[in-house]
């Protein structure tokens, strides 16, 4: 029986999901990126190889996530997704019918409308992170409370206070200030939970047709109170999807298997990758004053891919000499 | 005396071509770049909007190189733009280089204020040379125009990608260098040629998407992070709603020349706007429903960070794509160039009126009921 492999690299979380031919999920694995993505999804594929139960071949591997062209070259990928799609197939999969999909992660956070299963509409919260993971993180941090237990204190609210949701800088002086007005933990984090929702719904939401059913996916549907604030906001039940946390991973193993069925292939590298060495450097290349940073992924003693130069000089490398001649010869 | 002017995508064609026809001396600023960028953010207002910032970059830039008159557009509010070339001439003052600014503001009544204002450049030339200057300028417009229609068409199709954008940037050299209309017509010819001769996949059935919004962060690759060379790379055929010559027929030709340009686009903006509300705010709205009714796939709005006109459309362009069933985005720019965002946005986008076209092709006689979108 054939697998197939989805890998989401964040820029908090690596994900890496493993899936049978009939979109179930067997294994899945959720470690921190730290800031080094080839290696956070060497790690990963090491660990995933070791649980693949045995009769399952891997016919297809997709990359999703702010890291998915570079670990699309490092592994070899069928399938290079945005996260905004990988989303939304693994939610119409998993939460039957589903017409809207609230996404919220460490750094992003976004909303998507289906209707009829396929895309209507989407957003993605700009240059505020207000509303993320990571706020959330450092906040629980700040008062001691393991993030774990955010939301479970947070339901035992009895009357949630008033916090600034709009920006997080406000939002923590906010707390501070109800803090030290002797308010009780349970209801800052209530409070906190409901500031979120409505910054989210105001900012990345904005007026939107949100209609049932809602799944609510992404690191943050872990927290119980961000849950319940959602529900008593829109009056809506939400659902948290199971793997919700993982979903950017499961969309692109859907893909992966969407295409290599209609290649009849994979590129798949297979698992030695994460024991092989590669070496990811930068230089500026100075010929323009755009001063790009060229990032230039090399292992085996080659150069594998070139890429963030404006001009497309070193990105195109690649091509042989021969073409580039032609090219010349036509003009 | 040593011209120069403010960068807007290859208006420094046909302004090159106006002013060596009549023997000035031209300085064209180097294309705009990062530095151009931090030159110019360094030193303008940090609530300004990005055209302003990359002007004033272009002018440090083109002083370096000995540039000693400034060639500046004005205008008219409720946009700011109008404002501009007064807020540059005293930050360069300030700055301490001695520069001349003359301000080619919209003729109001009639093209000789135009006229009057371009003899400050070109002194005692007769009026027949600088009516030809002008025309042969115009001919350079309509050139570059075509070109990039050209290239717009090709690129979705192209079968080894970026083929399309290597002749398109060596076709505005040759358009560049060309010195009289005979030259120039070679000039277009060899670059037609090169450019059909370009293998293509003409079964592709690309998805089609408008472009609309702030002339200048829409004619200007640099401020509009090159988004329809990205598109085109997505697979995109992209259509602007105005082209140069339009923009040239339109604001300093007072639309003298019949040709499409922004009184069709203003024409179909109501009931969704019903007058002026500065800048181009009224175009994009009309060009969306233009483009919706020439049945794009979708539309893009670009607007640089904090214009007025462009916010004014944004909240109504949900309407039209509500009416229309038109999928709608919009895009923001600013001074960062991080790309990451841009490109995710982009394809989510792009994914979404493939998956819609593909939907709609395969539904086409089941229930045929299109859901509208408003992003």
């Amino acid at each position: 029986m054939r697998g197939y492999l989805g890998v989401d690299v964040g820029s908090v979380s690596t994900n890496i999901v493993l899936i049978d031919e009939n979109e179930n999920v067997i294994e899945t694995l959720y470690i921190r990126t730290q800031g080094q993505p080839i290696a956070a999804v060497q790690r990963g594929l090491e660990y995933i190889r070791d649980r693949i139960p045995s009769g399952i071949e891997i016919g297809g591997i997709g990359t999703t996530g702010s890291g998915r062209h570079l670990s699309g070259i490092i592994v070899g990928a069928d399938s290079v997704k945005n996260e905004i799609t990988t989303h939304a197939v693994a939610a119409s999969k998993l939460v039957p019918g589903v017409q809207t999909v609230f996404e919220i992660g460490g750094q992003d956070s976004k909303i998507i409308i289906l209707r009829n299963g396929v895309v209507a509409d989407f957003a993605m919260n700009t240059v505020c992170a207000a509303g993320t993971g990571s706020f959330l993180d450092q906040q629980a941090a700040r008062l001691g409370i393991p993030i774990e237990d955010f939301g479970s204190i947070a339901l035992k609210s009895k009357s949630p206070v008033r916090i600034a949701g709009r920006c997080s800088v406000f939002a923590e002086s906010d707390m501070i200030h109800k803090q030290q007005m002797g308010h009780n933990l349970a209801d800052i984090l209530a409070g906190l939970c409901e500031a979120l929702v409505r910054n989210y719904l105001n900012n990345v939401g904005k007026g939107k047709e949100i209609l049932a059913p809602v799944a609510f996916q992404g690191g943050v549907a872990a927290n119980v109170g961000i849950k319940r604030a959602f529900e008593k906001a829109l009056g809506l039940e939400i659902t948290v999807p199971p793997h919700f946390n993982v979903m950017g991973a499961v969309g692109a193993a859907m893909l992966a298997r969407e295409t290599a069925n209609k290649t009849g292939r994979t590129k798949f590298k297979g698992f030695e990758v994460a024991e092989e060495k590669f070496r990811a450097a930068s230089f500026e290349c100075g010929d323009c004053p755009n001063l790009c940073e060229v990032i230039e992924i090399s292992g085996h003693g080659r150069i594998l891919a070139r890429w963030n130069d404006k001009c497309g000089k070193w990105s195109n490398a690649e091509i042989t000499g021969v073409k580039r001649n032609r090219i010349e010869n036509l003009a | 005396m040593k011209v120069t002017f403010p960068h807007m995508g290859y208006m420094y064609v046909c302004l090159k071509a106006l002013l060596r026809y009549l023997d000035i001396d031209v300085v064209v600023p180097p294309m705009s770049s990062k530095r151009t960028m931090t030159l110019g953010t360094q030193h303008s207002p940090e609530f300004a909007c990005l055209p302003l910032k990359i002007n004033m970059g272009n002018f440090i830039e083109a002083y370096e190189q000995g540039a000693d008159t400034i060639l500046m557009a004005g205008g008219v509010g409720p946009c700011r733009f109008g404002y501009y070339a007064q807020v540059q001439r005293e930050i360069l003052q300030d700055l301490g280089y001695n520069m001349n600014m003359i301000i080619l503001e919209p003729p109001q009544k009639h093209i000789s204020e135009l006229i009057v204002k371009i003899r400050e450049v070109t002194g005692e030339r007769s009026w027949l040379d600088i009516i030809r200057a002008i025309r042969f300028a115009w001919f350079k417009a309509r050139a570059v125009d075509e070109i990039e229609r050209l290239v717009h068409r090709i690129r979705p199709r192209e079968i080894e990608p970026g083929r399309a954008d290597e002749i398109l940037k060596k076709a505005i050299g040759w358009i560049d260098v060309a010195e009289d209309k005979k030259q120039l017509d070679d000039a277009v010819k060899k670059a037609r040629c090169s450019l059909i001769r370009i293998p293509v996949d003409n079964t592709r059935v690309p998805v089609r998407i408008g472009i609309v919004g702030e002339i200048y962060v829409m004619l200007e690759p640099f401020a509009n992070q090159e988004i329809e060379k990205r598109l085109g790379e997505l697979g995109v055929e992209v259509e602007r709603s105005i082209y140069l010559s339009e923009w040239i027929n339109d604001h300093l030709f007072m639309g003298l020349l019949r040709m499409k340009g922004s009184k069709a686009a203003r024409e179909l903006a109501p009931p969704y706007i019903n007058h002026f509300v500065g800048g181009h705010g009224q175009e994009t709205i009309g060009s969306a429903v233009m483009f919706a009714r020439e049945k794009y796939d979708g539309v893009i709005q670009v607007q640089p960070f904090t214009c007025m006109p462009e916010i004014v459309a944004e909240s109504i362009l949900p309407v039209v794509s509500r009416d229309y069933g038109l999928p709608t985005f919009y895009l923001i720019l600013d001074e960062h160039s991080g790309d990451a965002g841009v490109i995710t946005r982009l394809e989510a986008f792009v994914d979404l009126l493939q998956r819609k076209k593909e939907a709609a092709a395969d539904g086409a006689g089941r229930k045929g009921v299109e859901q509208c979108a408003d992003i």
